[in-house]
């Protein structure tokens, strides 16, 4: 975590003035990018990461030699084709994987923000991301694609910019987070918070890692990112390298030992409190708020082309408030296409090789490009 | 393309914005698009469609017209399009109203039951009639509220529809239907298609 050799970083000057009302400058926004600009400069695709991703979207990535976290829809003759496209990915900030964020040090005190890190929102990463768009000299992006907390994003950055992409795809999100997902975050945040090593959020000066709690965490998030047909259909009640029931705590069952492990490896490449502000960021999203609790207005005057995209099994941020976003820009007469992809793989379907969805996404950039 | 697709584009100007509801695998949609520089925009139920449709690069949105149409704002279309679908509605005449709201005018185009082949297949043989425009048996027909042209004229009357323009398709031949001819044009088509507007 935090190995800064690969990692390319934009200090953006500009002060950016938070939601929180605090204002940041002089901060690391780190990046990364596939294929190339071409020259007119409208080949550029902005990926916005969900809430554990980096910038690391497709190859591998170098910090934890892994596949980047989308490469079954970003790369070579892909879905998101980087033999054609320019793809711009960049932790958001708060985030752990270079942008600033809590494990940063705090240029008054010298010592690592902590939970003295101001509280960002999805408007403040947006706002903050928008910078690398002037630093490449990208005047429109033929596109901003995200899922989850990245659909968020894509709508965000669409209302914020409404003539600054020509194509827009949120995918598996919502426009407000609903009470259950604040009651899921939440969970996750008191795993973290009664972690001992924890400390109020200042665990770097004692040398440790709410490890235990982190891991929780992601066990409980997990399974929501899961359908309860694909958990059943994976796990079932197989037992894990035994015979029998041991009758005793072990991680008798599959599944148990599959979150555990999930868990564990999560915690070595997560920073714990970048988890709560991320989370936070998530559950304060509500693109209606500022518009009198009316979606449509968040994207008057767009000219934006959307195609929003959900899952059969996405019991997360389910069909109906994807279609609820089809709706408010279908009332004000947007451009905007709709797929409900049939899939067991739960909200992690975006993440995973479901061909139907990787087809749509493909034909729907492809056809839009080719009219650019 | 199918004759009755010509004859809906036809009806229809360019550049116009235009809704097909039950649009398919977007070969209207695409026609209209290419052709008459039509701002186009399809509802569709089926998943393989959907899919379909944007292969073809055209804006589809899945849902079902029975629920989904009152997203749409009034008049926010100049048409939109019912092709050979309004039978297979549980509510036909809500989706009627639905589309008259969105649409400034309607086309709407039914296979028709009062057909001569219609009639003689039951008459003769006494069962379900099969035929070009009603492919499906009895039990697996996605056809709840089958109607003929005549009844589709007395229904928009008694709803007090204007019809601008009632055509009827036999084959290639293309004619117009009118007060004095519609008991024959309703015996020897086999699909009606009309312009309304409430």
């Amino acid at each position: 975590m935090n190995n800064e050799i690969n990692i390319k970083t934009l200090i953006v000057k500009n002060p950016l003035k938070l939601d929180c009302g605090k204002t940041i400058k002089n901060y690391p926004i780190a990046y990364e990018t596939y294929g190339s600009l071409n020259k007119k400069k409208d080949n550029a695709i902005l990926i916005f990461h969900a809430l554990t991703g980096d910038q690391f979207v497709s190859g591998v990535n170098p910090i934890t030699n892994k596949d980047g976290w989308w490469s079954y829809a970003v790369g070579p003759n892909k879905s998101i084709d980087t033999n054609k496209y320019f793809v711009i990915c960049s932790n958001v900030i708060g985030g752990c994987m270079g942008s600033y964020g809590p494990s940063h040090k705090d240029p008054n005190t010298q010592k690592n923000f902590g939970t003295n890190f101001p509280i960002i929102t999805i408007n403040d990463m947006v706002n903050a991301q928008n910078n690398l768009l002037d630093h490449f000299g990208i005047d429109k992006l033929f596109s901003v694609v995200g899922g989850s907390m990245g659909g968020m994003q894509v709508l965000q950055f669409v209302s914020n910019f409404p003539n600054k992409t020509k194509t827009a795809v949120p995918i598996a999100c919502t426009s407000s987070h609903s009470a259950q997902n604040i009651a899921l975050n939440e969970l996750g945040r008191q795993a973290i918070a009664a972690d001992n090593n924890w400390n109020q959020g200042d665990y770097v000066s004692k040398n440790t890692n709410p490890n235990k709690g982190l891991a929780v965490a992601r066990m409980a998030a997990h399974i929501t990112y899961l359908s309860k047909k694909g958990l059943q259909e994976k796990f079932g009640r197989k037992l894990q390298e035994r015979e029998d029931l041991k009758f005793s705590f072990d991680a008798d069952f599959q599944i148990e030992s599959y979150l555990r492990y999930q868990g564990s490896i999560f915690v070595d490449r997560f920073d714990a409190n970048s988890y709560l502000y991320i989370t936070r960021a998530m559950d304060y999203f509500d693109l209606t708020r500022k518009f009198n609790g009316n979606l449509s207005n968040a994207f008057k005057g767009t000219k934006t082309k959307f195609f929003v995209i959900s899952f059969t099994s996405d019991w997360l941020y389910p069909t109906q408030e994807n279609k609820d976003i089809v709706i408010a820009l279908n009332s004000i007469g947007a451009d905007v296409g709709f797929a409900e992809i049939e899939s067991d793989k739960g909200h992690d379907s975006f993440l995973l090789d479901v061909p139907d969805f990787l087809n749509v996404l493909k034909n729907f950039l492809e056809k839009s490009y080719v009219e650019n | 393309m199918k004759n009755d697709f010509k004859v809906i584009a036809d009806l229809i100007e360019k550049n116009k914005r235009v809704l097909e509801v039950g649009c398919s695998d977007g070969t209207l949609m695409k026609f209209l698009k290419e052709n008459k520089n039509i701002n186009i925009r399809g509802l569709e139920i089926s998943k393989t469609k959907v899919q379909k449709c944007i292969e073809k690069g055209l804006t589809v949105i899945e849902g079902n017209a029975e629920k989904d149409l009152k997203q749409f704002p009034d008049k926010s279309f100049d048409y939109v399009v019912l092709s050979q679908t309004l039978q297979a509605f549980l509510e036909p005449e809500l989706v009627l109203n639905e589309l008259l709201r969105v649409g400034k005018k309607a086309i709407v185009t039914i296979p028709n039951f009062g057909y001569w082949k219609v009639r003689l297949h039951l008459l003769l043989k006494g069962t379900m009639p099969i035929t070009k425009t009603l492919p499906n048996e009895w039990h697996n027909t996605p056809n709840l509220h089958m109607c003929s042209i005549k009844d589709f004229v007395q229904f928009a009357k008694s709803r007090n529809f204007k019809i601008f323009k009632s055509l009827a398709l036999n084959n290639q031949n293309i004619s117009l239907i009118n007060d004095v001819n519609l008991g024959i044009k309703n015996l020897f088509s086999d699909l009606g298609i009309f312009l309304i507007e409430k």
